[in-house]
């Protein structure tokens, strides 16, 4: 969270507002803080369970891998999205930006978007905390696969802060919706394979 | 549960490696209810690995393990219900107290009243004045007996245990062979992976010795340890 608000004040002040509108700015910042905040957050979710192998002792249990996966995505969602809860108001004071018409498209799209790249975090999450460079190994892994939910997330924030029609939102909509679809399906078919040594 | 006639713990033809080197090579081997194996080895044996195939943590290379005539694989979580691990970690989670970490195992495993059951196995380990204390809170001896209170919590019917004395006091380890004896006793299988003969060696019904990774000896322990070393010896020699 505190890095969450670093990013939008050092973002904010490092813009000249005379040559540089705030709108203009203001997607790419919330998605630079919601993409890095999720990293940090993700860095940690397996961390709880790699000190005295709390991890082997939720392999050992007569629970579906698939499960174990579905819950910890559901705590890392809930995780990342209070950082994301954090970050919005602060975005919003900095940035002056009118969020009353946006409010309820732009919650959508953080929702779908965080699932996609939370989905992929928490399945490298749990390949990477077995390494002894698990917190350089996460982002390496996961950054690109965080760049088609970013892309069109930060397109369709401009969008809906310009107040375009929909007309112009569903096709990144699509996407994301998509993504989220193919990446939670998948890792959760993964996550047993995954976590055989 | 229900009655079963065969084996409870049937492992056949485990191979594994790890990179070029082959830890395991066609390990074979059955304990029946009532029975001890004590497992033993040089160093690098390949034990922790076999005890962790065992438990379902690893996926053998080649082979297969059957814990009451039921494969262990993903598709069949329910298949690891009867295991029980007390491996060289605690598996208990460092930020809950030893209460907290039971009641969550115990969820795990579906076991009514949860707090209740923790209370008991905590206080069956000699740690019920320490419920309340976080792992990092304990020593080494304690946290052992916590991870044995955590093991035994779901009334396992095929037990695990990697290099279970250490870090246990004389009377600990007493106690702690006494309980392991009564669960004997009590129709369960036992899988004891140890360097310390001493300790586990009235416990056993069966010895193994693992070396180049095959098990270079199997037969049922008879008369005393003394007399075993020398062919301890020449069996870990190769």
């Amino acid at each position: 969270m505190v890095f969450a608000a670093l990013v939008l004040v050092i973002v904010n002040f490092a813009r000249d507002p005379t040559a540089l509108p705030a709108l203009a700015l203001a997607p790419s910042a919330l998605w630079i803080t919601f993409a890095f905040g999720a990293v940090v957050a993700l860095n940690r979710a397996f961390a709880v369970e790699r000190e005295h192998g709390a991890l082997d002792g939720l392999l050992l249990a007569p629970v579906p891998r698939e499960a174990l996966y579905l819950g910890k995505l559901l705590a890392n969602l809930a995780f990342v999205g209070i950082v994301e809860a954090v970050a919005l108001p602060l975005f919003v004071v900095f940035f002056d930006v009118p969020l009353g018409h946006a409010l309820g498209g732009l919650l959508a799209v953080t929702a779908l978007a965080t699932t996609g790249f939370v989905a992929v975090g928490t399945i490298f999450s749990a390949m990477a905390v077995r390494t002894r460079f698990a917190e350089l190994l996460l982002p390496v892994l996961l950054l690109p696969f965080m760049v088609p939910p970013l892309i069109a997330a930060a397109g369709l924030t401009a969008r809906l802060l310009e107040g375009r029609p929909w007309s112009e939102l569903h096709g990144m909509l699509r996407l994301l919706i998509l993504y989220d679809i193919v990446f939670v399906t998948l890792s959760t078919l993964l996550f047993p394979a995954v976590m055989d040594e | 549960m229900q009655p079963y006639d065969g084996p409870l713990l049937a492992a056949t033809d485990l191979a594994r490696s790890f990179g070029p080197h082959r830890v395991l090579r066609g390990v074979s081997l059955t304990v029946a209810a009532g029975e001890t194996l004590l497992v033993a080895g040089p160093n690098g044996a390949g034990k922790t690995t076999l005890l962790r195939i065992l438990a379902g943590l690893m996926r053998p290379a080649a082979g297969e393990v059957r814990v009451r005539g039921r494969r262990l694989a993903h598709g069949d979580p329910d298949a690891r219900r009867p295991i029980g691990l007390v491996s060289h970690q605690s598996l208990l989670y460092d930020d809950l107290t030893l209460a907290e970490n039971l009641a969550f195992a115990a969820r795990l495993y579906g076991i009514a009243r949860p707090a209740e059951a923790a209370r008991r196995a905590l206080a069956a380990a000699g740690l019920a004045d320490r419920a309340g204390a976080t792992p990092r809170q304990l020593s080494r001896g304690l946290l052992q007996r916590a991870a044995i209170a955590r093991a035994l919590l779901h009334e396992p019917g095929v037990l695990l245990l990697d290099e279970p004395f250490t870090g246990l006091d004389a009377r600990a380890s007493a106690a702690f062979r006494d309980l392991l004896r009564a669960r004997a006793g009590e129709g369960r299988a036992l899988v004891i992976v140890t360097h310390q003969l001493a300790e586990a060696w009235e416990l056993a019904s069966r010895v193994a010795v693992l070396a180049g990774g095959r098990f270079a000896l199997e037969r049922p322990r008879a008369g005393e340890l003394a007399a075993f070393l020398p062919r301890y010896a020449e069996a870990c020699a190769g």
